[in-house]
């Protein structure tokens, strides 16, 4: 289910997406071409609104107030990252860069059995739970389903479910209608990036065991 | 005078936020021509380079009664409006080396920067964002992108225009007031799936009117 791509670029280009899907979003533009392309036409958009609205007159003082402020303000040299190893810069995407102040070896890594293993990023928005998920090629998640929507974005690798195959920069958004046991495909692990806005639930037998573990 | 004096004090006091003045002089003043674009462009260029105080009162005096409108249409009050304005003008001015008239118009740059300083200050959340600086997106603009890319803004502005009011609508409601399609829609009382057509409707027109120019 990727229709909702273009409607989360919309709130994403509008500032309405809260961090969670947000991240979302930027990584799936930090991977994809076609995406920033029409990030480009949506934002604009929103400038061609934005020249044509109606001028508010500001306080008298405020550009004096402004102008106080601009020296000594230190020249802008891109986002404020972490020093991080050359091996997550090549693995995960710059929006990703942040969540993993310490690199892909300094997060917590809780196993699922052998072939799957997931870090939780601290997103600062309470509502989401994001992880990086490493899946051993040819092996799967177990079968489960969610109560809101899993955003998954593949950073290497692929998978596929009972919904298709998706490829490194692929964006799958399953909302609570889907039950799915996603698998990596053989020959090559598949990392992603999965933004859940509300519990996900395992439906399997080894599910019930599994279930209490998956918190917010 | 008297003439005048005599119609305020019949019909109902004028807004104090209204100006009483002809709406086409006030049009003439919101619509930006290209050569009038071009010049503010200059202005960053000006900035980038010499750190030219004139060019940034100048573009200050176009761009914060605009960046003020916009704050406001997304529920500020004036005073927390004009200081999200302070520091939009004070980003312009850091940032400007890295404006490129070939990738975004000028009001498409100044957009952002006041959607992410809105973000910031107004509903304090992290917006996650992909780094101009990355050297993993690298979408090179054609070398004439920088003209045709002035004559797809203009003409942006004239397609938004002729939008039908309720696709219009769903648009300036998520620029001007952040709102995404799923709030739109509980605030219009109108069904997601007429929301989600009406905004790919729009896109859809604009993508056709002006996509192919766009970088």
């Amino acid at each position: 289910m990727t229709a909702d791509l273009d409607l989360l670029l919309m709130d994403y280009a509008s500032g309405a997406l809260p961090e969670g899907p947000a991240l979302a979003a930027a990584t799936k533009l930090a991977l994809d071409p076609a995406a920033r392309a029409e990030m480009r036409l949506l934002e604009a958009t929103g400038g061609a609104l934005f020249a044509g609205v109606e001028p508010e007159a500001v306080s008298e003082d405020l550009l004096a107030a402004t102008l106080d402020r601009l020296d000594g303000a230190p020249a802008w040299t891109g986002f404020a990252s972490p020093p991080l190893d050359a091996e997550t810069r090549r693995l995960l995407p710059a929006p990703l860069w942040r969540y993993v102040p310490k690199g892909l070896d300094g997060l917590q890594w809780e196993r699922w059995g052998n072939n799957v293993r997931e870090a939780v990023l601290p997103v600062a928005d309470r509502r989401y739970r994001a992880t990086l998920l490493h899946v051993r090629g040819g092996h799967g998640v177990l079968h489960h389903t969610h109560e809101g929507l899993e955003y998954t974005v593949v950073l290497s690798g692929s998978f596929h479910d009972e919904t298709g195959q998706y490829r490194a920069g692929s964006f799958q958004i399953c909302d609570g209608s889907v039950r799915h046991r996603p698998i990596a495909d053989k020959g090559e692990d598949c990392l992603c990036l999965t933004v859940l806005d509300a519990p996900m639930h395992f439906t399997g037998l080894m599910g019930r065991f599994i279930n209490p573990k998956v918190r917010f | 005078m008297t003439q005048q004096a005599a119609i305020s004090t019949i019909g109902p006091a004028p807004a104090p936020w209204r100006r009483t003045g002809s709406k086409r002089r006030m049009q003439q003043r919101t619509v930006t021509s290209p050569e009038q674009a071009r010049r503010l462009e200059a202005l960053v260029g000006r900035i980038a380079c010499q750190r030219d105080r004139g060019a940034f009162i100048e573009l200050f005096q176009h761009f914060a009664p605009r960046l003020k409108a916009f704050m406001m249409r997304g529920g500020a009050d004036p005073e927390t409006a004009e200081e999200i304005v302070q520091e939009a003008m004070i980003t312009v001015w850091n940032k400007a080396e890295q404006f490129d008239p070939a990738r975004a118009a000028l009001s498409t740059w100044i957009f952002t920067i006041a959607r992410n300083k809105r973000i910031d200050m107004l509903r304090r959340q992290v917006r996650p964002e992909i780094d101009p600086l990355d050297i993993a997106i690298d979408d090179e603009p054609s070398p004439d992108a920088r003209m045709a890319l002035a004559q797809a803004s203009a003409d942006l502005r004239g397609s938004i225009a002729l939008l039908p009011a309720d696709q219009r609508q769903v648009l300036m409601l998520a620029f001007f007031e952040d709102k995404s399609h799923g709030v739109i829609s509980v605030e219009l009382g109108l069904p997601l799936g007429t929301v989600k057509s009406r905004i790919r409707l729009a896109l859809a027109r604009l993508r056709g009117m002006i996509g192919e120019h766009l970088p």
